[in-house]
């Protein structure tokens, strides 16, 4: 029988030591439906979430809200939106009782007196030309004076087809703002022309997304085999979509055969009541989705399948610990 | 079912459950370390757990609690689990 300590050597073993007992368990929090960029593409605003349920506004509510979810057995808040940053209070019932992550655009600076090592991921679209048509604004100028050096941010780089050949600068920029940064792809929910993925420009980005980590090891964070499965969509031969998807919320997930999934994963809209399908737009197509969160998923929750080789193992390794390094379960 | 089955049949009966019901390759209900951990080394998580533990209970009339899961890390500990639910209602 295969086993992980005949496949791995002495080193890949010690890595593995160090994330086989992590056992993270995340759900995904609309903190408020409300943003103060309105971006095109943003799958929060194009599916209508935002019209899902009304917020919950009592902030009694929401600390105890956080602690049901803690007796759930939840151990990583993803704090979404909306922006986050316009609901501090909310945040802070987050982090004051849970490790939190909060997923911001930058534009607002989170105070680090009040929460001192929060991890914050600041999304960034592109080159000031993209981020312009896509989100009205270059936010890097601002997002990047927020928070230079700090220690707990990196960028959420979210790559366009537009952006092939010009990646390098964006992560020299963000390098030199002294941050980490985490590649994904854009998914283009509201099919803004010109930002649709062709086959021969994801085969592109992918070499691209390799010799970035590669030249920029400091800085980036991120993994060749997660490179590989966001850009072909495929894990050990089977194709990505909502057969496989690991990310679905689990009292809503009635799919049978069941797939490996994230054990008690829910995305909870700002009511604290509703939930929605997944953690990410509810009618985004399955089929051609590239959230990232949800391929990296993928493999974590599919070990067993990759332990046919020391290679595959090794891949799944790679990707684990750059989940945990996303959410700092492990040092950058 | 009898509870009087040896602890050592029931161990060489679940891992035979366990090499079809997860389509473990290259081992047999002989060779199935009872002692080997089955997150760590094998990779078995708590859906492959839940699986078992329905054939398990349609097998053996015990319900596993999902409590428990993080608990039965080996062949041998799920076996004892089994025996000692099994001992207990018979007593
Ligand atoms: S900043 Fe984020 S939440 Fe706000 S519109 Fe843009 S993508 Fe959507
Ligand atoms: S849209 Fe993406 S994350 Fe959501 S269920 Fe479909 S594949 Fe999963």
């Amino acid at each position: 029988m295969k086993t992980v300590s005949s496949l791995l050597d002495v080193h890949w073993y010690e890595r593995y030591k160090k994330i086989s007992k992590l056992n993270i368990r995340s759900s995904i929090y609309d903190v408020t439906n409300r943003c103060n960029l309105r971006c095109k593409g943003c799958f929060f605003f194009s599916s209508d979430e935002h019209k899902a349920a009304p917020e919950e506004n009592n902030i009694d509510r929401w600390e105890a809200f956080v602690e049901s979810e803690m007796a759930r057995g939840v151990n990583l808040a993803i704090l979404i939106g909306g922006e986050p940053t316009l609901c501090f209070d909310r945040v802070e019932a987050f982090y004051k009782r849970l490790p939190t992550f909060c997923a911001t655009n930058g534009l607002i600076k989170v105070p680090r007196d009040r929460f001192p090592d929060m991890m914050i991921g600041i999304s960034l679209w592109g080159d000031e030309e993209d981020e312009r048509i896509l989100r009205g604004k270059d936010t890097f100028s601002i997002s990047s004076k927020n928070y230079a050096g700090d220690p707990y941010t990196y960028y959420l780089y979210t790559i366009t087809p537009k952006q092939i050949g010009k990646t390098e600068r964006i992560i020299r920029k963000i390098q030199e703002a002294g941050l980490k940064v985490h590649m994904q792809l854009l998914s283009n929910d509201e099919g803004v022309s010109g930002f649709h993925w062709k086959p021969e420009e994801l085969t592109a980005i992918r070499e691209e997304m390799d010799a970035m980590l590669d030249a920029y090891p400091q800085t980036v964070i991120s993994s060749k085999y997660y490179h590989e499965i966001i850009t072909t969509g495929k894990m050990m031969g089977r194709p990505f979509g909502w057969l496989e998807c690991p990310s679905v919320t689990q009292p809503l997930d009635k799919r049978d055969p069941a797939p490996k999934r994230l054990t008690n994963f829910i995305r909870w809209a700002s009511d604290l009541k509703t939930m929605h399908r997944c953690c990410t737009s509810e009618t985004r197509d399955c089929s051609t989705c590239k959230d990232g969160a949800a391929h990296m998923s993928w493999v974590m929750v599919n070990k067993r399948a990759h332990m046919q080789t020391a290679k595959d193992l090794q891949g799944w390794i790679e990707v684990y610990e750059m989940f945990a390094k996303l959410y700092q379960f492990l040092p950058w | 079912m009898t509870v009087a089955l040896e602890l050592d049949q029931m161990i060489l009966d679940i891992a035979a459950i366990m090499i079809e019901e997860l389509k473990l390759e290259d081992v047999t209900p002989e060779t199935f370390d009872p002692e080997i951990d089955l997150v760590d080394e094998v990779g078995i998580d708590s859906m492959d757990l839940a699986t078992v533990a329905l054939v398990l209970r349609d097998k053996y009339a015990v319900r596993i609690d999902e409590d428990d899961y993080p608990k039965l890390t080996t062949l041998r500990l799920i076996s004892e689990y089994i025996h000692r639910k099994l001992v207990a209602r018979a007593a």
